[in-house]
């Protein structure tokens, strides 16, 4: 494993309100750069909330209020002055479900790079979507039907378009939002091993249901309950021994 | 009698219920056990078996009674020989002599005599009327009552007899516009054995006079509906360049931009138009638009025509904004929340969205819409009459006079023309080719509207 000291994503005092109820208090915590970040934690305890304040998807809810400071590399977004369009161009999304766009699987992933005007020519654009799909791990199944729609695919495929649509416009970090909930084992499990893969170049946080997944694919876990931010720390050490008794009953299956 | 067949049934309907309710409750009193179903069943299920034969026997005397009489009279009157008869007017004296309606003085014996056995035949009738009515209601009544027991479903029953009403009153609907299609079709033949189907079609002389009355010297008609139809679709088309942009970007700013609370005021306010009488758009658009178009005609140096398709088409397309608009932000809405977050979450912004996301994915049910307030605007009627002018021109400059198949049907209808002349029979001709385009476009629309449902939910 490679170690490394570089704090990608720092958020301190984070609170979130959906109208008069909070969903997040005080959340605090460094991610570090190219690993892995699980947030686990019960069904409405505010992981997927405190995953979409790192790219302002919360914006789109009008009711929704965030406040505290979250900064990416070093630069503050939980402001009014921040570029939400740069800043959501460096920080790629995958949804809970495979949410292709109603276009050809090319045009899926073209969207992002023509959008930003990343490529000049005809062939950046298409040697672009190719180098995404082959890292998504998706090109060998779809190079011949690159022309056919997105929602063609299996639901796996439509998964690891979604990737390759997030990666093609060079972010620098990956966020996941139970990316494999929708899926069955054996996707989960070509997504995992990819999720593995990208963890070289990417910083990837991921929210996960399953405790073992988790465990398989992060090198960090944070675990939410009613909005707190329970405990955090090495995968390894938050899944063997971890210090609060909460987290503890969670891991070994006592409540959630 | 009407009225007092009304108390009647009332009445067998109260007895009846307390009557089935009585039944079943002396029964489960003397058996002490619990019945299949609850006492309001019961009752209810005698109710039917009372009310239903009752109104079967109320109906046929509505319909037959006075066939049956004046049947009998027309039998047993004294014709006098060598005289001829009107029967409809002899029929139309005796009723009137027997209602005292005219004086009968005056009046031969016979019809005299028919008028007073006329009158006692109606009595007679009356009064079988009503004991048959309480004798039907009685029998119902007693044979349902003779069915119930414990065992006794009647929730089962009730429920089916509530599947039959259902499904009859569905059935009334389908069948009127089945006769109203049938209709059309017959008047249509009528009309196209008199103008050949190739004219009506191809031919662009629209001059639908012909002698109204026989031996009156007029022009021979010519009867080809091309320029109607040109009318129509530049009416039409002017709407839809009104209303296609107009509604699009109101249904995008609703659905995309307003915030909800915005939205829950402007989305019914937009229905308000949609509520009223295009009647009062037909006024609007002949008092203020249309002078308003001549003026605008004359100062870039078009002679405009008092009415013209510009004024009604800018009116119509009004009139269906709210048409687009609803159904579009309706569509737009239906857009999966998933594919905006996928858009944005790349870094696209709001204008990137929608074009290049959102519009892609709902165009089909834009379409739909669109395709509906086309057919709306190509039935419409009541505006172009008022704004678009009676004369059947093939142009294509909406600053003049058109006219639409709506119009031309409402000009064919109105007068006092006999009902075989193909004048006449033209309003159903153009009717009934209106009815193929807007049900051919509303079959399209709901088939686009519905393939696009499928795919997201």
């Amino acid at each position: 494993m490679v170690e490394n000291n570089n704090t990608k994503i720092s958020a301190k005092d984070v609170d979130v309100f959906y109208s008069e109820k909070q969903a997040l208090n005080k959340i605090s915590m460094d991610i570090k750069e190219k690993e892995v970040t699980a947030l686990i934690g019960p069904s409405g305890c505010g992981k997927s909330t405190f995953l979409r304040c790192i790219n302002r998807m919360n914006d789109l809810i009008e009711i929704c209020k965030v406040t505290g400071s979250i900064k990416v590399d070093n630069e503050e977004i939980i402001s009014s002055s921040t570029d939400v369009v740069s800043l959501r161009s460096k920080i790629g999304m995958v949804f809970q479900k495979p949410n292709p766009f109603p276009k050809s699987i090319f045009d899926n992933v073209a969207y992002g790079p023509s959008i930003h005007g990343l490529a000049d020519t005809k062939s950046d654009l298409e040697n672009i979507v190719i180098t995404s799909l082959k890292k998504a791990g998706l090109y060998n199944e779809v190079k011949d039907r690159l022309n056919e729609p997105g929602t063609s695919l299996s639901g796996g495929q439509q998964q690891r378009l979604c990737i390759a649509r997030a990666i093609a416009v060079n972010p620098e970090i990956i966020l996941m939002d139970e990316p494999c909930s929708a899926l069955d084992p054996i996707a989960t499990a070509i997504i995992e091993e990819l999720i593995d893969e990208l963890r070289l170049n990417y910083t990837i946080i991921i929210v996960t249901h399953s405790m073992q997944q988790a465990a398989r694919v992060s090198q960090k876990t944070c675990f939410f309950h009613l909005g707190e931010l329970i405990e955090s720390g090495e995968t390894n050490k938050i899944f063997t021994n971890p210090d609060n008794t909460k987290t503890q009953d969670y891991i070994t299956g006592r409540f959630g | 009698m009407f009225f007092w067949s009304i108390v009647l049934i009332l009445i067998g309907i109260y007895s009846s219920y307390i009557f089935g309710k009585s039944r079943i409750k002396k029964l489960v009193y003397s058996t002490n056990l619990k019945p299949k179903s609850q006492y309001n069943y019961h009752a209810q299920y005698v109710l039917s078996w009372c009310l239903l034969p009752a109104l079967i026997v109320y109906f046929s005397w509505a319909i037959f009674e006075e066939q049956i009489i004046q049947n009998l009279i027309l039998n047993s009157f004294e014709y006098v020989e060598g005289a001829a008869y009107d029967y409809g007017l002899l029929l139309a004296e005796i009723r009137n002599v027997a209602n005292n309606i005219d004086f009968s003085d005056g009046k031969s014996q016979e019809i005299i005599n028919a008028a007073a056995q006329y009158k006692s035949l109606k009595l007679t009738s009356q009064i079988s009327f009503y004991i048959s009515i309480i004798i039907i209601m009685v029998l119902g009544s007693l044979y349902a009552v003779r069915k119930i027991n414990i065992q006794f479903n009647a929730q089962d029953t009730i429920e089916k007899y509530i599947k039959y009403l259902l499904i009859f009153c569905s059935s009334i609907a389908v069948l009127t516009t089945i006769g109203i299609i049938f209709s059309l079709i017959f008047e249509s033949f009528r009309f196209f054995s008199q103008v050949s189907l190739f004219e009506f079609l191809f031919s662009t002389e629209w001059y639908p006079f012909i002698p109204i009355r026989e031996g009156q010297a007029a022009a021979e008609g010519s009867f080809g509906a091309v320029p109607i139809f040109a009318g129509t679709f530049l009416v039409m088309i002017v709407a839809m360049c009104v209303a296609a942009p107009i509604g699009l970007f109101t249904a995008i700013y609703l659905s995309e931009y307003a915030s909800q609370k915005v939205r829950k005021t402007v989305k019914p306010l937009l229905e308000i138009l949609a509520g009223i009488p295009t009647i009062v758009y037909g006024f609007f658009a002949f008092v203020t638009v249309a002078p308003f178009v001549k003026s605008f005609g004359q100062s870039i140096g078009i002679d405009a025509s008092p009415t013209s398709a510009l004024a009604a088409g800018l009116v119509m397309g009004v009139m269906i904004i709210p048409f687009i608009s609803s159904l579009s932000d309706d569509v737009i809405n239906s857009v999966p929340q998933s594919l905006r977050e996928g858009s944005l979450g790349i870094g696209a912004n709001k204008a990137e969205t929608i074009k290049k996301v959102i519009l892609p994915a709902a165009l089909p049910g834009i379409v739909g819409a669109f395709l509906l307030a086309i057919s709306r605007a190509i039935g419409e009627t009541m505006i172009v009459v008022v704004a678009a002018g009676t004369a059947a021109n093939l142009t294509a400059n909406p600053f003049e006079n058109v006219t639409t198949v709506t119009v031309q049907i409402v000009v064919a209808l109105i007068g006092d023309q006999e009902f075989d002349n193909p004048r006449t029979l033209s309003a159903f001709a153009l009717g009934l080719v209106l009815f193929v385009i807007t049900l051919s476009l509303n079959v399209l629309a709901l088939r686009i509207v519905k393939k696009y449902r499928e795919r997201y939910e």
